[in-house]
């Protein structure tokens, strides 16, 4: 199934292994895909990444990049068939990130991909820079959408999915949503439209870390019963470990076999994942790490 | 320049005082109470705050229902969610039926700096302005906004007030008196009036103190009320001074630079600049460096006063 591994291209890009002229998805088979050890590694590395790239800028999102790392991951290092020299490929697998504050956790992988240098993270928030405090779709290569208004992702990917099954293209549509974002009356309305069109082309991902801004969403709005509340508008559940690459990518491998509905994988995430101070911290939904948390932080990354 | 002065702060506790003075004062949110400063109410009065999640168009309506209740509703959130995302919401449970819903909104325009487009609300005004029956003000420091918040809550009927996300320096005095629908004269000047709202206020001080330094004396206009627009102040400022710039952290079209001319160009035509942003959206980056890419510091409206001096003749 995997098409592509990050580092690997990445190297290879530089090396000049890699045929410009090529679309190397279209050659599935051709890259050998990451061990667990090696996506291991590279969630660190992204987390890194997340920590330096906000801490240096003196703002952002930590708390809801480090939940989706693993997701995001497993995405890019094992599912998803995309080109990062190619990242208008019309047959692409889709990934659209709804919750746009977690633009760092994106960049941080598609800068891991070779979509852009990864030095170029480090203008995160700055002026004339191409990463935007949340994710701009007419500046970043491969970015899918623009966003940072909650709310408004699944239905920009029910209408990608819509128009893969109008085009009879083979793409899949993934779409990661946050916890709170699910307040949003628009998600509901995503839902049940994307069921009513049966659009088994379209898997969304919750990231399940239990905080918003405000507080727990226990406290600031109930979403539970959660999974029941998907299911019956229609959709296809599945649980998930939402930091373990191997539950992540069974559960991705199951929604590829569900026909005549629409996948939601809830993935339960600890927010702040592997910094201490900041894992189930509100504090650190959207506050940047001082320098000197940021060297604890990355202490406990190595 | 005078220490700036938080002017959310300033609204969060006002929500307080308000609070205790009157039951029927209550406050909802949109899981961003620690932004607005909401968060001071709710834990006063924590029966009377409403997080309503990360669901904003509800939270209008549920405040429109409030309303019509007898209660009195300030509602809160970013200023490019209200009304932004809730127009229609805005509109048909709020504006149309004429309900006292106060909708404060913070982290207006592009001082939001960092978080870029998704989150600068640079033509919420435009809108706001658009739907008749619905009061516009935009308060210039914290003393303004405490006045503003207060007089907001006596007076029946709906508001939009539009508040930013970092401090100002205090432009008023303790004394100073909110007058709904009246401009402030900040300064005085006969060769241009600079007619200014919100964080341009300051901006528009300083450079009319430049300007004097070359010898070019300015009138400023504080004019928080933006609907409905002072037109005898305006009209006054054009006969007297027979010049206009206009300052606003918004885009040129449909903000306070839209009602000047409207006015001028009905009553009393004359030379007329714009300071604002040029119909397009700004970025990411540090809150000077967007006001200095998108043309809104002291220079600028500098430059502009210059044209407008020298196209009177
Ligand atoms: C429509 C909208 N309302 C409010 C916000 C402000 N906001 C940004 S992130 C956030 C909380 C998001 O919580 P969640 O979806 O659970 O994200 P995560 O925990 O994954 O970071 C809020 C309220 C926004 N970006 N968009
Ligand atoms: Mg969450």
């Amino acid at each position: 199934m995997t098409c592509f591994t990050g580092e690997l291209l990445s190297s290879a890009v530089m090396g000049g292994i890699i045929d410009e002229q090529k679309p190397m998805m279209q050659q599935p088979g051709e890259i050998k895909a990451l061990s667990l050890a090696e996506m291991q590694a590279i969630a660190r590395k992204l987390r890194r990444h997340i920590v330096t790239m906000i801490g240096s800028v003196g703002s952002g999102h930590p708390g809801g990049s480090l939940s989706a790392v693993e997701i995001v991951s497993t995405l890019y290092f094992r599912v998803l068939r995309h080109n990062p020299r190619d990242p208008q490929w019309p047959d692409r697998d889709r990934f659209i990130l709804s919750k746009g504050h977690a633009a760092p956790m994106l960049y941080a992988t598609l800068a891991e991909c070779g979509y852009f240098p990864v030095e170029e993270l480090s203008t995160l928030r700055k002026l004339n820079s191409r990463l935007q405090g949340h994710t701009d779709h007419m500046l970043t290569p491969g970015i899918e959408m623009t966003a940072g208004s909650l709310g408004q992702g699944l239905s920009f990917s029910t209408g990608v999915a819509l128009a893969g099954r109008l085009d009879s293209k083979p793409y899949q549509v993934y779409v990661l949503l946050g916890d709170g974002e699910c307040d949003e009356g628009q998600v509901w309305e995503a839902a049940m439209a994307a069921a009513h069109f049966k659009l088994d082309n379209l898997v969304a991902i919750v990231d399940r870390n239990g905080l918003q801004i405000d507080g727990w969403t226990c406290d600031v709005m109930g979403l539970e019963p959660f999974n029941s509340k998907w299911s019956s508008f229609g959709w296809h559940v599945i649980e998930a470990d939402g930091h373990d690459f191997t539950r992540l990518e069974e559960a991705f491998s199951q929604a590829k076999t569900i026909k005549g509905q629409p996948t939601v994988i809830i993935a339960r995430t600890t927010k702040g994942k592997g910094v201490s101070f900041m894992e189930n911290n509100a504090d650190f939904h959207g506050k940047a790490p001082t320098p000197e948390q940021v060297e604890i932080a990355l202490k406990e990354l190595e | 320049m005078a220490p700036s002065v938080s002017v959310r702060e300033a609204y969060g506790k006002t929500l307080v005082e308000l609070g205790r003075q009157n039951p029927d004062v209550v406050v909802l949110d949109a899981d961003l109470s620690r932004s607005t400063m909401t968060h001071f109410f709710a834990s006063e009065f924590p029966k009377r705050i409403f997080d309503c999640g990360i669901a904003e168009q509800n939270m209008v309506g549920i405040a429109a229902g409030l309303a019509a209740s007898g209660k009195i509703p300030f509602a809160s959130t970013f200023s490019v969610f209200i009304p932004g995302r809730c127009f229609d919401q805005v509109r048909m449970s709020v504006a149309q039926p004429q309900l006292n819903v106060k909708l404060v909104t913070t982290h207006s325009g592009i001082t939001v700096g960092e978080d870029g487009t998704s989150h600068q609300a640079i033509e919420d005004l435009a809108l706001a302005c658009a739907l008749p029956g619905l009061t516009v003000v935009v308060p210039a420091d914290a003393i303004e906004t405490v006045r503003v918040i207060r007089m907001a809550a006596a007076t029946e009927g709906p508001f939009y007030i539009r508040l930013c996300r970092p401090g100002l320096p205090l432009v008023h005095n303790e004394d100073y008196r909110f007058e709904l629908g009246k401009a402030t004269v900040m300064r005085e000047g006969n060769r241009a009036t600079i007619i200014a709202i919100g964080t341009m206020v300051a901006t528009a001080l300083e450079a009319a103190g430049n300007l004097q330094q070359a010898g070019i004396d300015c009138r400023v206009l504080n004019m928080s009320t933006l609907k409905p627009v002072d037109e005898a102040a305006i009209v006054r400022a054009a006969r007297d001074t027979g010049a206009i710039v206009t300052a606003e952290e918004h885009l040129e079209h449909g903000g306070l630079g839209s009602a000047v001319a409207r006015v001028l160009a009905r009553q009393h035509p004359v030379p007329v600049e714009f300071v604002a942003i040029k119909d397009t959206y700004a970025e990411s980056g540090p809150p000077a460096e967007l006001l200095r890419k998108y043309g809104l510091t002291a220079a600028d409206i500098e430059r502009a006063v210059r044209t407008v001096v020298e196209r009177k003749g």
